[in-house]
């Protein structure tokens, strides 16, 4: 299972401690903290994403990497911390704009839009559009030639992610595991350098899954770098060069697939949480 | 029962000047709610800013009703960006209370007597402030027919008030074709999804309340030169209401349907009344049910009992799709 590219090569090198350096991070995190009332659902001291990697991002749920993925894409606001992408500090930047600097993500609940065709959805996620200004959307003339590019984009990925059958129908009429894989192309739409993807796999069937996966690889063929939350453990092992863990708002554990997997902290805080509900009533 | 004369006081309403306020008021809300999912309840202030907007200029300060229309969309603009700025930014039910209560104020204002001077108070304006457009009229004579019968200056609303519809109709219809328009009607499906993509949300938002806006405060320039007055009361939060049952007798986010809905509406509310009057004049109903001054009251709860059938039997509207209406329920 071992690849040999760019992206996965800095494993072999790097510290497998939590909050390790990486030889070329695209995405850096300081002490970020955030807290719901008494809860502190986020409490990062440091982490760094390496470019051209796929980093999975594991962990209990109510671990907080959705609140996670919130704040490092501006929907939601820390209390305290810094971050930034390609050297770019994000902190306050609003969500439209982390996006066009190249961070695209997903949702967990996924986010299709439903009133719209899947090609509609597609169209959506290009960048630059001339017509998208509402001075020239009056003048067709001037970004009839454009869209028809950006269709034939779109076209291209449809097929890829095997939905080309279904663009002209309403997104609402897709299945769950389609609308997972229609967010995700949507995504790609978007040129990001960095994707971002909260439970791509979740309700996926298993062929499709391999499908996705596979989508996944070929991300980091072309450069991009991805940072994807996941609870299947197999998909974790066999895609990702790197693993962190969150549990309770924390890091606590950084490595390879397999370093990272026989790591005791990991398995207690992934076993000890269902120990705890199922022997005795409250955990630490 | 003279069946003619119901036809044609039937006919000239479903064609006639309300008809034309009403579609161009729900046109508005069609961008606002149809498109981009902006719950506005407030049209009637936009219609309002509209219809004093032209009578205040003119009368009050001399301006040409030309300019006095300018004054009018710019008036709009400011008060979507008023409406706008606080509550784009906020859950969609925000700018819902915002609207309904910024509406009302208006009217307050309007009809208040410390303005009474400019604004005219709760007995509102008349005057000759629409001469400039009603000179202009080739057809001073007016239209009869069996049929169909216009005064000469309705009949100059009405040609002139149709174009306008059709014009605004064909740009919007090209525009929510656009990718911009896809860009509103992603809003109206789930803004953080539009975020993700890199949109700047409220911008669009904002230009959308502004556009539906304006295209209400141009419904207001039609209600106020067609009356060649404005009464505050007019403009009350019914008015809203009835924009929006235009919209949604015509089925929301269909660019037809303003047209049809504000159509269907002025026929049913005139038919039923001519039929009803009709009936009791001539004893065929008989007094004790309905007496000739209940006809006003009586029209407004057929016309609701027929819209919840409407709702009942076809709740997309005329034009609607009803597989894309049941899409709403987010299955
Ligand atoms: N808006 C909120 N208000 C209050 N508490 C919240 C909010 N969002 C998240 N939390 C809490 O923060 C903690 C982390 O939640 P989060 O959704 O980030 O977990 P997660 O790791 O994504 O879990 P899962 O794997 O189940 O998706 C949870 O305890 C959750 O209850
Ligand atoms: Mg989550």
């Amino acid at each position: 299972m071992q690849k040999h590219n760019s992206g996965a090569d800095f494993a072999l090198t790097t510290s497998q401690t939590p909050g390790s350096s990486k030889p070329d991070p695209i995405l850096i995190a300081d002490k970020i903290a955030r807290q719901f009332g008494g809860l502190t659902a986020v409490n990062v001291d440091h982490v760094e994403i390496q470019r051209g990697s796929i980093t999975a991002l594991i962990g209990p749920n109510g671990a907080g990497k959705t609140t996670f993925f919130n704040l490092l894409t501006g929907y939601d606001s820390p209390n305290s911390g810094t971050w930034s992408f390609n050297g770019k500090a994000l902190n306050g930047i609003p969500p439209h704009k982390v996006a066009r600097l190249g961070m695209v993500r997903t949702f967990q609940l996924t986010k299709a839009l439903y009133r719209l065709t899947v090609m509609e959805n597609m169209l959506l996620g290009a960048r630059g559009q001339k017509g998208e200004s509402v001075l020239r959307s009056a003048f067709p003339w001037i970004w009839r030639s454009q869209e028809a590019a950006i269709q034939e984009k779109a076209t291209a990925i449809l097929k890829n992610f095997k939905l080309i059958e279904k663009q002209d129908d309403f997104a609402a009429a897709l299945s769950g595991g389609q609308r997972k894989l229609l967010e995700m192309a949507r995504a790609l739409m978007v040129e990001p350098e960095m994707v971002m993807l909260d439970e791509p796999m979740a309700g996926v069937n298993p062929a499709l899954k391999q499908s996705l996966l596979e989508h996944i690889k070929e991300l980091r063929n072309e450069g991009k770098t991805v940072l994807f939350v996941e609870h299947d453990m197999d998909m974790v092992h066999e895609i990702s060069d790197w693993v962190i863990v969150m549990a309770q708002g924390q890091i606590i554990a950084e490595g390879t697939p397999a370093t990272v997997m026989g790591n005791s902290q990991v398995i207690e805080a992934y076993l000890g949480a269902h120990h705890d509900t199922d022997l005795t009533s409250e955990g630490a | 029962m003279d069946i003619l004369f119901i036809i044609q006081q039937t006919l000239s309403a479903t064609l006639g000047v309300n008809a034309i306020i009403f579609a161009l008021a729900a046109i508005g809300l069609n961008m606002h709610f149809g498109y981009t999912g902006l719950l506005n309840f407030g049209q009637a202030g936009f219609l309002a800013i509209g219809a004093y907007s032209v009578a205040v200029p003119v009368i009050s300060f001399g301006i040409s009703l030309w300019v006095a229309f300018l004054i009018g969309i710019f008036n709009s603009i400011l008060f979507a960006l008023l409406l706008g700025v606080p509550t784009l930014r906020l859950r969609a039910d925000y700018l819902a209370i915002v609207t309904i209560a910024a509406a009302e104020i208006v009217r307050q204002i309007a009809r208040s007597a410390t303005f009474r001077d400019f604004l005219g108070g709760s007995d509102g304006i008349t005057g000759k402030f629409a001469s400039e457009f009603f000179d202009l009229n080739p057809f001073k004579q007016g239209l009869t027919t069996p049929i169909l019968r216009f005064s000469g200056n309705d009949l100059w609303v009405v040609i002139t008030g149709w174009i306008l519809v059709a014009l605004i109709t064909f740009i919007m219809w090209v525009m929510v074709n656009s990718p911009w328009g896809r860009v509103m009607r992603a809003i109206r499906e789930d803004e953080d999804a539009v975020r993700s993509l890199g949109k700047n949300v409220y911008l669009y938002k904002m230009q959308s309340l502004i556009i539906g806006g304006v295209i209400g405060s141009i419904a207001g320039f039609v209600y106020a030169l067609s009356r060649q007055s404005v009464q505050p009361d007019n403009y009350g939060t019914a008015l809203t209401f009835f924009a929006y049952t235009v919209l949604i007798l015509g089925g929301a986010a269909r660019v037809f349907a303003p047209i049809v809905g504000a159509m269907i509406f002025w026929f049913l509310i005139v038919f039923i009344e001519q039929v009803l009057r009709a009936g009791v004049t001539s004893n065929i109903i008989p007094d004790w049910l309905i007496g000739v001054n209940q006809v006003g009251q009586i029209r407004f709860m057929l016309m609701g009992l027929g819209l919840m059938l409407l709702m009942i039997f076809r709740p997309q509207g005329i034009f609607g799709d009803k597989k894309e209406l049941a899409l709403d329920a987010k299955a």
